[in-house]
């Protein structure tokens, strides 16, 4: 029987909800969450421990997080390392891809992992590990795990693993030799295509190139002292009303505000956080922690900048689909054009 | 401005000035007023350079507080 460890964050691992993101790591023998359906997935994998760890202890202390996990598994014996599945959560994604990272080098064992295609975890790990095409929510947990035991039971018994469209997983950018049956040479394979594409003809071609998404760097601001700044985040900063109803997660709304009243700084109270991602005590106690206004008008003040726009925008960056937060940046430039606002500063959180 | 800065790179942003978490990005409750706005202060004013500055790669700028 071969042996696996599993990693969930805070909200799998059953420590709270959102309160509870900043959980420091810890290693618990058995099965916790996700863990126990996995085990039972698994016929020739035993899961021994379950490491939990809240996404924003992670977030923000990444180095010391994966230390003590990489303390944790140095005298435990493990053949196959778990993370997630993730879903659309995109810092519980990051934090999947992070550790798994650190376990196959540090390691040398191999991961398995489990995210959607809107998680931003994809891109920045898909080259390094195995990560499954996941599902949206934890709707999908039940699909999910079967995947990742079926991947992770033959990694972990040293089988051959097939192409990233038979197995499933985001494809990692590498190629392998593989026999075509019937064997058609290149050089044939190529003509058909071609004479499919002239024929406008569906055809798969043998290597597809990623699509990059790349926004052109915009010039610089010539003279800051003549510009019009304005201010956007995704940290869910709004009148403590929240009168345009924004969601607190998975976000399809956006909110403007008018901050021309404001002269020095932005008042608590008035102003508060709705974003369910990460704990707003700090953002209520001081929303200039989030929305620097107090920064900002002391720089107009000086004249470093011409002026600030006289509103603000904001939604909340939490489940939110890159789909969603591309179109409602497209609507916010928008208002930005028409108010001729010369560069944007967007904090997120 | 933000905290996880591989996820700025990762999504395209090209001017990228880091802030110190995601919670409070721009003041560490734990910290006096002062220090605060310092850090605020600082952070704000290289994110304000930044949008002055021709860059040819995505760049993230250096904070020193």
């Amino acid at each position: 029987m071969k042996k696996g460890i599993h990693y969930v964050n805070q909200f799998f691992g059953q420590i709270d909800g959102e309160e509870s993101a900043d959980f420091e790591p810890v290693i618990r023998e058995g099965l916790v969450g996700p863990a126990t359906a996995l085990n039972e997935t698994l016929a020739d994998v035993t899961i021994t421990h379950t490491i939990i760890c809240g996404d924003n202890y992670m977030g923000s202390n990444t180095e010391e997080a994966l230390k003590r996990i990489s303390d944790f598994l140095r005298d435990k014996d493990f053949d196959i390392f778990f993370a997630g599945p993730a879903f659309r959560a995109g810092r519980y994604g990051i934090a999947c891809g992070n550790v798994c990272q650190m376990v196959q080098e540090q390691f040398n064992v191999p991961v398995v992992t489990s995210m959607n295609d809107e998680n931003p975890g994809v891109e920045m790990f898909r080259q390094k590990m195995y990560i499954l095409k996941g599902g949206k929510s934890a709707a999908d947990m039940r699909k999910d795990i079967k995947a990742m035991a079926q991947l992770g039971q033959k990694l972990a018994k040293g089988e051959p693993i097939g192409s990233a469209q038979d197995e499933g997983y985001f494809g990692r950018g590498e190629r392998h030799q593989t026999l075509l049956d019937p064997p058609i040479p290149a050089a044939d394979r190529v003509v058909d295509m071609l004479l499919k594409k002239l024929n406008n003809q569906p055809f798969q071609t043998e290597l597809p190139i990623p699509e990059a998404d790349r926004v052109p760097i915009a010039p610089a601001v010539k003279d800051l002292s003549k510009a019009t700044i304005a201010f956007v985040t995704s940290g869910g900063i709004v009148p403590a009303d929240n009168p345009d109803r924004i969601q607190s997660a998975s976000a399809t709304k956006w909110g403007r505000y008018n901050i021309s009243q404001y002269k020095d700084r932005l008042p608590a109270g008035e102003y508060k956080t709705i974003h369910a991602g990460y704990d707003p005590a700090a953002a209520n106690e001081d929303p200039n922690r989030i929305f620097p206004l107090d920064a900002l008008r002391a720089y107009e003040r000086e004249g470093k900048f011409g002026k600030l726009h006289e509103y603000y925008y904001a939604t909340v960056g939490t489940g939110t689909t890159q789909g969603e937060a591309a179109r409602m940046g497209r609507e916010i430039s928008e208002y930005l054009h028409e108010a001729n606002v010369d560069a944007v500063i967007l904090v997120s959180t | 401005m933000c905290n996880l800065v591989p996820i700025a790179l990762t999504v395209g942003a090209n001017r990228i000035v880091p802030t110190i978490s995601i919670p409070y990005p721009l003041g560490d409750p734990d910290t006096p007023p002062e220090e605060q706005w310092k850090l605020r202060y600082h952070r704000v004013g290289v994110a304000l350079d930044a949008l002055a500055t021709d860059i040819s790669e995505q760049t993230v700028f250096r904070v020193k507080v």
